[in-house]
């Protein structure tokens, strides 16, 4: 069953209409924000945890659990921030930059109520440098919502202040890791910090501090607009709400588009990117949730479901939701070699094992594409993976982990076929 | 405290101490190299893995704090796993260059890869090749071997106060350097030395002299400054090689100022190594009797006095007062910088609050002193407690970079007074004023004005002594204790320089210029100043040529030892006095040093106690007894530079050097 447009969130997604606070509002945002302000921060965080919200930026975590995390009031005097990370870099999304451009103002709305939520002075969003207009389109929302009020002092008449600020970064994939994106905040050079403390105890400038994705902010004022029990109405237990998918590759028509969580990956792309290129049987492998993920192989792909939980069982992730398609034309050992150098080259270079590990399998990687490798390499390649995963700081060492694992996992005989055939040994299948 | 188990062993920590402090609590060893007591915590270097129940990942046991009834283990395969991986990540673009690096030998990466690292290595890639950069004279970098603990960047950023260290690029691309190629400015830059764990950097005037097993080693104390840090000489074939501290966490704790450990250089240049005679103006060479003879004729029939230099031990300073008196004289004199100290009290001239005093203080007025230049370390350990917070510094004399913001309250002495009001509200004020604001004419005035302050500001209490004298050498407190300051009417130094004795005896005394007539007797190790002007020279020995006791600002008595005869025909001082006295009729009654110190002991209690702080508290307020009016003149800086101060310093290239690299840079 398709997501029924009435059903959708973002309205503009596709930039049909003009950005301004004006069509915006004929859209529906700011619609009672006062009200929902007046009904206690509190009563906000219940119903996004109602909602089944889970951060939209990669890692699922609830985030009214998030929320809650924060103080609910200032016990030493240090302000609180909300900070809003649309640094997206991950390869292969684009879903933020599109609500950015076409719909900021729910993005803006949803700080404000995110912001009172978590008793923040002010909300900081951190913007990708390379998303230049993006940008000037944001800060021309957030002026517009400034001299309509919504915005500063008695924001939306709610009697709350709330400043809000944008922040371009300087084109860094690590500080998109909510902590590295804090360090770059302050002027630092982008490395995650450690954990704990976290930054709901100790963040941006020392205080509290909540970091979200701009999908997560921008759909909170539907939910309390609409219920938290309609939002969990869409997808399975534990992986509720609609979700904007990136697709992106081997398909007939790429696209972002918003659609109800649990969706099959099969009628994702087959009903809105216009199904793979020269048919279904054409399908390799699909990479279901950005670059940092395991590809899935069409086997895989016949019938899982796109939620968080669905894919975690088959050993990958939803991510991002950027949704990357290949076909069999596609080398796949060279795409995930790709990948291997776009992750030591974007490794901040502070943990041994990202630093090292990750030039080590690009290294591998590049050699496997043309075969130049003995078979134990393989397996060489996978014990690096595994000496990476799991002992950095963040995540990043993970997934630069994940992809080479996942190939190995679901195309070995191909990476084995590589270097019988350079060697000129038989195939293993003789 | 938290209860916590490691491996099994229960031991219990205080609260938020990491889970590698509990393993070192239980007596396991964690391996690391980013982590360092001294400094933050980075976590990155990921080789202090550890596992901890119910933490599904291992943890970096240096920044994971312990909680109640938490399990640690050192030392399951997952552990022993983690670790070899990362011993392997760090070799990979590592270079096999053990044989030629200076490290060899005293190396955390070659010690724990033998000790958690496998037996070979899986990596057949090309390794990465880092431009080595130029930091300055000391230190030598060999970034190849850099493995991005950042212990460098974080030492020059929190604990020297300069961070002219950073990293710069990303991933395997990022390189540790200055950001643009300059000499370090801090003087605390030899300590980078030692916190690299790996041979990146290294010590520039000592590459490929030795190997650390080459070296005899010995314990000593350093003169250079007046903190007086202990430290290890490292000596080959009666050479000096290298100085390096040894840690004492109420003195240095574990740092070394530059000059302290690279002037070392200075011992093996411009050495006195044989008596000199003066015969038709000219200095020619002579028999020790010869020169014993040439004093004994010089000396009769004149009066006699002598002035001691700032690094002498407290042994050769009691055997010369106890000669001079037995000669009829009290015209001794051990400020030859004409500070006007006040040696009746011990607590007019120490640094009373302590060097660990600095850690309890909220609040500091800084007198006529540059702590950074006149003792680095000292000046790291203000810093630390600025960056702790609730500490706010006062500053009158010239503007300095100290490394923390203190505020100009003044100028000259005149301002002395209106640094009370900074003071008010202290519980613990502390009041430093410099060896160099009594060098002056109203340097008598200018003791008891800071006297008064202190005692204005309620730091002259039964629990706390917050008056402090921070003196430039290792040898000016030991003079004081041993009371090596003229008697009742009796010249002072500057009145014996200008011809008020006619025979001087200088020991190791070489800020003094004698006026012309004045029989002169020089007795130290380097050619220097006072060895000119000399009518006979004694060549004597530096302070790592002889057994000797030094007492440092806060009045703590340590004990320099014999790392290196002393060269060619010098003597250790007390020698050459205990024979010159026998020569002048007045054998002094002691034939080794050991009965001399008893005697010293004896006369003087304090030096019985070694390694001993200074006596807490203050029960007695009555000031120095002062003198004359308060002089406009506003202070000055005492040093030209931090380089070069004494007859070593100034004996050494090294130092020269830095002179001539650091300070315009420094300037800029």
């Amino acid at each position: 069953m398709a997501l029924s447009d009435k059903d959708r969130i973002f309205t503009n997604l596709y930039g049909t209409q003009p950005f301004h606070l004006r069509d915006a509002q004929a859209r529906g945002d700011w619609d009672g924000t006062a009200g929902f302000i007046a009904k206690g921060r509190d009563w906000i965080i219940e119903e996004v945890k109602n909602s089944g919200l889970r951060g939209r930026g990669g890692a699922g975590f609830p985030t009214g659990m998030k929320w809650s995390f924060m103080p609910k009031a200032s016990t030493d005097g240090r302000p609180a921030y909300l900070v809003v990370n649309a640094d997206e870099s991950e390869p292969g999304t684009c879903k933020d930059r599109d609500i950015i451009r076409h719909d900021p103002q729910k993005l803006i709305e949803g700080c404000l109520i995110a912001g009172f939520a978590m008793n923040a002075v002010a909300g900081y969003i951190y913007i990708r440098g390379e998303y230049f207009n993006e940008a000037m389109v944001l800060e021309a929302a957030i002026a517009e919502a400034y001299e309509a009020g919504l915005l500063g002092r008695n924001a939306a008449g709610s009697g709350y202040d709330f400043d809000l600020y944008v922040h371009r970064g300087a084109g860094a994939y690590i500080c998109g890791e909510e902590t590295a994106l804090i360090e770059s905040l302050e002027g630092k050079k982008g490395m995650p910090r450690l954990k704990p403390p976290f930054p709901a105890a100790v963040g941006l400038y020392g205080c509290p501090t909540t970091v979200n994705n701009v999908e997560t902010i921008a759909v909170v004022p539907t939910i309390l607009r609409r219920g938290a029990g309609w939002f969990a109405g869409f997808g399975r237990p534990k992986n509720a709400g609609t979700k904007v998918f990136c697709i992106s590759g081997h398909v007939n028509k790429p696209c972002n588009v918003e659609a109800e969580m649990s969706i099959p990956l099969r009628e994702l792309i087959e009903r809105y990117a216009g199904g793979v290129r020269g048919g279904w049987d054409n399908l390799l492998a699909v990479i279901p949730g950005g670059s940092s993920v395991p590809l899935l192989p069409k086997s895989i792909c016949d019938d899982v479901l796109m939620d968080f939980d669905a894919l975690r069982e088959h050993k990958s992730g939803l991510g991002t939701a950027g949704v990357i398609v290949m076909d069999r034309s596609t080398d796949v050992v060279r795409a995930i070699a790709r990948l291997a150098h776009f992750y030591k080259h974007e490794s901040c270079g502070q943990c041994t094992p990202c630093r090292e590990g990750t030039g080590w399998m690009k290294r591998v990687m590049d050699r496997m594409v043309r075969g130049e490798a003995e078979i134990e390499e393989i397996d060489v390649l996978e014990q690096v993976t595994r000496q990476v995963e799991g002992h950095t700081i963040c995540a990043l060492g993970d997934a630069a982990a994940w992809p080479i694992q996942g190939l190995i996992r679901h195309f070995r005989p191909e990476m084995e076929r590589r270097i019988r055939e350079r060697r000129g040994l038989p195939l293993a299948a003789e | 405290m938290a209860k916590v188990k490691v491996d099994g062993i229960e031991v219990e920590v205080p609260n938020g101490a990491s889970a590698l402090q509990a393993c070192e609590a239980a007596g396991k060893e964690i391996p690391r190299f980013c982590y360092h007591e001294r400094l933050s915590v980075a976590g990155n270097c990921r080789m202090c893995l550890v596992e901890v129940a119910k933490a599904p990942k291992p943890v970096a046991s240096c920044a994971y704090p312990v909680m109640e009834g938490m399990e640690i283990f050192t030392d399951t395969e997952t552990v022993r796993k983690a670790r070899r991986g990362v011993m392997e990540f760090l070799l990979i673009n590592h270079p096999l260059d053990c044989p030629i690096c200076d490290q060899g030998g005293e190396c955390d990466l070659q010690d724990q890869a033998v000790a958690y690292g496998k037996s070979f290595s899986r990596y057949e890639e090309g390794k990465r090749a880092v431009k080595d950069k130029y930091v300055g004279p000391l230190i030598k970098t060999i970034m190849n071997r850099c493995i991005h603990c950042t212990r460098c960047v974080r030492f020059s950023a929190e604990v020297a106060g300069v961070p002219e260290m950073g990293a710069t690029g990303r991933g395997e691309s990022m390189e540790i350097g200055t950001y643009i190629e300059k000499a370090l400015t801090t003087e605390l830059s030899g300590n980078l030395i030692d916190i690299c764990p790996v041979g990146a950097l290294t010590s520039r005037p000592y590459a490929f002299v030795t190997r650390p097993w080459e070296v005899a080693k010995t314990d000593s104390v350093d003169v250079l400054d007046a903190l007086g840090a202990p430290i290890r000489v490292d000596t080959r074939a009666g050479e000096v090689l290298r100085v390096l501290p040894r840690q004492n966490d109420a003195v240095n704790e574990e740092w070394l100022g530059d000059r302290s450990r690279f002037a070392v250089d200075g011992l093996k240049r411009r050495r006195l190594d044989r008596p000199w005679v003066r015969r038709d103006g000219k200095l020619v060479p002579a028999s020790w009797a010869e020169a014993f003879q040439a004093v004994v004729q010089g000396v009769q029939g004149r009066t006699l006095g002598a002035i001691a230099g700032d690094t002498c031990d407290a042994e050769s300073l009691f055997a010369l007062k106890q000669m001079l008196n037995a000669l009829g004289s009290t015209a001794h004199d051990a400020r030859q910088d004409g500070a006007k100290l006040d040696a009746s009290r011990p607590d007019f001239y120490l640094f009373n609050s302590g060097i660990a005093g600095v850690d309890e203080a909220d609040a500091l007025v800084i007198i006529g002193s540059n702590p950074r230049v006149e003792s680095p370390v000292l000046n790291a350990r203000i810093r630390r407690r600025w960056l702790a917070g609730g500490f706010r510094v006062g500053m009158v004399g010239p503007n300095a970079e100290l490394t923390y913001a203190a505020e100009k309250l003044g100028e000259g002495p005149q301002d002395i007074a209106a640094a009370e009001r900074f003071l008010e509200g202290a519980q613990k004020p502390m009041i430093l004023l410099g060896r160099g604001a009594l060098a002056r004419p109203d340097g008598a005035a200018v003791l008891a004005a800071a006297w008064e302050l202190a005692r204005a500001a309620n730091a002259l209490r039964e629990d706390w002594h917050g008056f402090n004298l921070l003196h430039h050498f290792g040898g000016q407190v030991g003079a004081l204790d041993v009371g090596f300051v003229p008697g009742e009417g009796a010249p002072d130094a500057a009145a014996m320089a200008a011809g008020a004795v006619q025979a001087l005896w200088l020991l190791a005394a070489d800020a003094v210029d004698v006026a012309p007539g004045t029989f002169v007797i020089y007795q130290g190790h380097h050619g220097d100043h006072g060895a000119q002007r000399a009518d006979v020279i004694l060549p004597g020995a530096a302070y790592t040529e002889k057994d000797g006791l030094y007492a440092n600002t806060e009045g703590r008595v340590q004990r320099g030892r014999l790392a290196t005869m002393p060269p060619g025909e010098a003597r250790e001082d007390w020698k050459i006095i205990r024979a010159a006295s026998q020569f002048l009729g007045v054998t002094l009654p002691f034939d080794t040093l050991d009965a001399l110190r008893a005697e010293m002991v004896a006369q003087h209690p304090a030096f019985a106690r070694l390694d001993q702080g200074p006596v807490a508290g203050c029960t007695d307020d009555a000031g120095p007894a002062g003198g004359g009016a308060l002089d406009a003149a506003p202070f000055a800086p005492f040093f030209g530079n931090y380089w070069q101060v004494d007859p070593i310093t100034r004996a050494s290239e090294v130092m020269a050097e830095c002179v001539q690299v650091i300070l315009p840079q420094a300037a800029e």
